[in-house]
C-alpha cells in the first residue's frame, strides 16, 4: 500500500511535459466546438470514454506486470493517427524521465533501453506506477484523470475560461471517471487469461482527425 | 540520504539528462548549459545568434529555443543561418514559457538529450527562454549559468525593480544602449540600480547593432566554458 | 405493442422472432493467370452475384435478399483469397440496420483472409443505423505479410431526419500474425460521449479507406489533411504502425462522406486505381 504515491504521479506538476499539451482541446477550440464549460465537459466526457478508456486499460495492464513491450504495440495498433502516436511517444519519453528519476526501477530501465525513443504514454505511466508501489487501479486512474485534466487546463488558457468552472466540469466527471477507471481495470485483468487483443480500443474520429490537423498548424500555443 | 545514495550510484542520475550530472553515458565531459532568458522584444534570440556567430569557429554549438506559440525563434536561427538546422531544436510550451524552464523541464531536457546524441560531442548548449516575465528563472536541473537580458527601451527602472532574474542571474545583459538616447533611459543609473541589486554579480552593456557589439558576453561565456573544462569530472 | 402497429414481417423471413442465422462464405484461387471462386455460397440474406472479371481480378457483388439486419440476427460473411488470388467484393445497395420485431442487439460479422501475394477489395456500400436499431459489426481481417488489403467501410448514423440506431463495431486487423489495426466504435443512443466535440461532434457519417500493402514499408505515405471544412467535411490521410494507410473522414451526410472518401482514394491510392466502385 502506497497510496500516496498516486497524489504525486497524477499531480498535474509532476514534471513529465504534459503541460505543453492541450489532449486536442487547442484544435477544437480552434474548430469552436469548445466555446464553454458546457462544451469542454462534453469534449472531455467524449475523450474520456474513447482515448481515456483506452489509456487506463494500457496502464493498469503495464501496472500489472504485462510486457510493456507488448502493451507498446497493442497501442500502436489502437492509435491510428501519427500525430497521436509521435505525441503519446514523446510524453512517455518525458514520463520515464521523470519516472526514472523519482521512482527508478529496474523494469523502467528496461523499458528506456528498449524504447529509447519513447513508449507509449500510458504504458510508461502503467510501470511508473508499478515502480512507485501503485496498484493497476491506481495507474487507470491516473491515466483517466489526466484525460480529462489535460484539455480542462488548456481551455482555462486558450478561452481564458473562468478557472472555478473548468474545476467543477472535472468534478461533475468524477463519477465517469470512476466508472470508466474501474471498467479500464477489469478489463486489464483478463488480459492474464486471454491475451492482451482484450483491451479495449475505442476510436474517436474527431480526436484522430484534428490531432492531424493540428500537427500541421505553424503557430500554436500546445504541441498537441 | 543514505537512501538517496544508493539509489544514485544503482540508477545514476544522468539518465534525466539534469544539469547536476556532469557526464554522458559514455563518461565523457557534457555540454555547459547556459540559459538565456529575459522579457519580450529585449533581445535573447538577437544574443543568441551573435553569440554563435562569435564563438562557432572556437566552439561546437547548439540552441534549444522555447517559443510561446510558433517555431519563430528557431526559424529565425535557422534564417540567419548561425548554425546549421540540425543543431537547432524548438520546445514547445504550451502557453507557460516560464513552466518549461522551471518547473517541468522535461521537454527541454530531451532535446538537450537529442542534441548531445544527434551532435556528438558538443562544449556549448544555449539554451533559449519564450520571452517572459521579469520573475522567469532556469531550473538549475536545466542549465548551468543563466544570463538575464533586458534593454534599456524596456525602462530603465527594471534594475531597481529587481526581480529573481535581474538579482541573481549569473550574467545581466543590458542591451541597446545604443537607443538610451532615444527613449529617455539613463544607462548609468541602471548600472548603480543593478550593482545595488546584485553585489558583486556582473552586468554587461550591449548595443548588437555595432561591429562587436556582443564581445563582453561572448568574453563572459568564453570564461565559463574555461572553468566548465577545467571543473571537476 | 399492438398489431396494428407492430412492423410489417420483414420480406422473405419466416421466423422473425427467432432472427436470422445465415454465413455466407466465398472463396477465390488463383488459376492459370486469372482468379477463379472455387465457394460462392450465399445464406440468409447475402446472395452473391458474379460480375465480369477485370483483368486477373474477380468480383463479387452481394445482392441483399432479404431486410437485414435486424434485431436478434447473426449474420456472417467469410471471404477469403487465397495465394496469388485477387478478390473484389461490393455490394448492390446500402445494408440498412433495422429495429425489427424485437429490441435485441443484431450481430453482423466479417471475416476476411488473404493469403500470401493475393489481394482482397472489400467496398460495399454504406451501413445506414436506422432509429431504434441495434447492430453489433465486426471485421476480423488475417493478412498473410505479402497480402494486399483495401477496405472502405461508411456508417451513417439514422435515415434522413431521424436519430440514430445504436451500433457498435470492431475492426481488427492481423498482419503476419501482429495486430496491425484495432479500432471500436459506439455511436447512437446508449453509447456515452458519442456525439460529444471530441468524437463524432455534430456529424452523422464516418468513415475510412485502409490500405495495407506490404510497399509501405519501402515507401510509407505522409500524413495528410484532406478536407477541413464544417459543410463539406473533414478527412486526413496517415500511416499506421506498420505498411498501411488509413483514410478517416467525417461528413454532414452520406453523399459528402463518399465524396470525399472517393477524392482522398484517387489522390492516394497506388496509380492503379484500385477500388473505384
Amino acid at each position: 500500500m502506497n497510496r500516496a504515491a498516486l497524489l504525486v504521479l497524477a499531480d498535474g506538476r509532476f514534471p513529465a511535459g504534459g503541460h505543453a499539451h492541450s489532449g486536442g482541446a487547442e484544435p477544437a477550440v480552434a474548430a469552436g466546438r469548445i466555446r464553454d464549460a458546457e462544451s469542454l465537459e462534453n469534449f472531455c466526457r467524449g475523450r474520456l470514454h474513447t482515448a481515456g478508456l483506452v489509456a487506463a486499460a494500457l496502464a493498469a495492464a503495464a501496472a500489472a506486470g504485462h510486457d510493456p513491450l507488448a502493451l507498446d504495440r497493442a497501442a500502436d495498433a489502437r492509435t491510428p493517427v501519427a500525430a497521436l502516436r509521435d505525441t503519446a511517444r514523446k510524453l512517455g519519453r518525458q514520463m520515464m524521465r521523470a519516472a526514472r528519476a523519482t521512482w527508478p526501477s529496474a523494469e523502467l530501465d528496461a523499458l528506456a533501453t528498449a524504447r529509447p525513443r519513447g513508449a507509449h504514454q500510458p504504458v510508461v505511466l502503467g510501470v511508473a506506477a508499478r515502480s512507485a508501489g501503485l496498484e493497476p487501479l491506481d495507474a487507470a486512474y491516473a491515466a483517466v484523470y489526466e484525460t480529462v485534466s489535460g484539455p480542462a487546463t488548456a481551455t482555462v488558457r486558450l478561452l481564458s475560461l473562468d478557472p472555478f468552472d473548468a474545476t467543477t466540469v472535472l468534478a461533475r466527471l468524477v463519477p465517469e471517471l470512476d466508472r470508466v477507471a474501474e471498467t479500464a481495470t477489469a478489463t486489464a485483468r483478463r488480459v492474464a487469461e486471454e491475451g492482451i487483443d482484450v483491451l479495449p480500443a475505442a476510436s474517436a474520429p474527431l480526436l484522430d482527425i484534428s490531432a492531424q490537423q493540428h500537427a500541421t498548424r505553424p503557430a500554436r500555443l500546445f504541441a498537441s | 540520504m543514505h537512501l538517496g545514495h544508493d539509489l544514485d550510484e544503482k540508477f545514476p542520475h544522468r539518465h534525466t539528462y539534469s544539469a547536476p550530472a556532469t557526464e554522458r553515458p559514455d563518461g565523457s565531459r557534457r555540454a555547459l548549459r547556459i540559459g538565456l532568458g529575459g522579457p519580450v522584444g529585449s533581445g535573447k534570440t538577437a544574443t543568441v545568434a551573435a553569440l554563435c556567430r562569435a564563438l562557432r569557429t572556437e566552439v561546437s554549438i547548439a540552441v534549444v529555443t522555447n517559443d510561446i506559440y510558433t517555431r519563430e525563434d528557431a526559424d529565425f536561427l535557422l534564417r540567419e543561418a548561425v548554425l546549421p538546422p540540425e543543431r537547432i531544436k524548438a520546445v514547445e510550451t504550451g502557453a507557460c514559457p516560464h513552466t518549461a524552464i522551471r518547473d517541468d523541464i522535461s521537454a527541454n531536457l530531451e532535446a538537450v538529450e537529442d542534441l548531445e546524441e544527434m551532435s556528438g560531442s558538443l562544449d556549448l548548449i544555449l539554451v533559449e527562454s519564450g520571452g517572459d516575465n521579469l520573475t522567469a528563472t532556469f531550473s538549475k536541473g536545466l542549465v548551468d549559468n543563466q544570463i538575464f537580458i533586458i534593454d534599456v527601451a524596456g525602462g530603465d527602472d527594471i534594475p531597481r525593480k529587481g526581480g529573481p532574474g535581474v538579482a541573481t542571474a549569473d550574467l545581466l545583459v543590458v542591451n541597446k544602449t545604443d537607443l538610451a538616447p532615444y527613449v529617455g533611459s539613463d544607462v548609468d543609473a541602471m548600472a548603480h540600480d543593478a550593482r545595488a541589486q546584485r553585489g558583486d554579480l556582473p552586468v554587461a552593456f550591449t548595443s548588437l547593432k555595432e561591429e562587436g557589439g556582443i564581445k563582453p558576453v561572448a568574453d563572459w561565456v568564453r570564461e565559463r566554458l574555461t572553468d566548465w573544462s577545467a571543473g571537476p569530472a | 405493442m399492438s398489431p396494428t402497429t407492430a412492423p410489417a414481417p420483414p420480406i422473405g423471413r419466416n421466423t422473425a422472432a427467432m432472427g436470422v442465422r445465415a454465413t455466407a462464405r466465398v472463396t477465390a484461387a488463383a488459376r492459370a493467370g486469372a482468379t477463379v471462386l472455387p465457394v460462392l455460397d450465399g445464406d440468409g440474406p447475402f446472395e452473391f452475384r458474379r460480375l465480369r472479371s477485370r483483368g486477373t481480378e474477380a468480383r463479387v457483388c452481394v445482392v441483399g435478399a432479404m431486410s437485414a439486419p435486424l434485431g436478434g440476427d447473426r449474420l456472417r460473411i467469410e471471404a477469403t483469397a487465397r495465394q496469388g488470388a485477387s478478390l473484389h467484393i461490393t455490394s448492390a445497395a446500402a445494408t440498412l440496420a433495422l429495429r425489427g420485431p424485437t429490441a435485441a442487439h443484431a450481430t453482423y460479422d466479417v471475416h476476411l483472409t488473404v493469403a500470401e501475394h493475393a489481394e482482397l477489395r472489400w467496398l460495399p456500400k454504406p451501413l445506414i443505423s436506422a432509429a431504434g436499431s441495434n447492430l453489433r459489426q465486426t471485421w476480423t481481417i488475417d493478412l498473410a505479410p505479402t497480402a494486399r488489403l483495401v477496405l472502405r467501410e461508411e456508417q451513417v448514423l439514422g435515415r434522413m431526419g431521424e436519430p440514430p440506431g445504436h451500433v457498435a463495431t470492431r475492426l481488427t486487423v492481423r498482419r503476419g500474425g501482429h495486430v496491425l489495426l484495432d479500432q471500436e466504435a459506439d455511436y447512437g443512443p446508449g453509447a456515452p460521449g458519442w456525439d460529444t466535440p471530441a468524437v463524432l461532434g455534430h456529424h452523422r457519417t464516418t468513415g475510412q479507406i485502409l490500405l495495407v500493402d506490404p510497399d509501405f514499408d519501402e515507401n510509407p505515405r505522409e500524413p495528410q489533411v484532406l478536407t477541413e471544412s464544417p459543410e463539406d467535411g473533414q478527412a486526413v490521410l496517415t500511416p499506421l504502425a506498420g505498411p498501411a494507410t488509413l483514410i478517416t473522414a467525417l461528413a454532414p451526410d452520406g453523399l459528402r462522406l463518399r465524396h470525399i472518401l472517393n477524392a482522398a482514394y484517387s489522390t492516394s491510392a497506388d496509380g492503379s486505381n484500385r477500388a473505384r466502385k
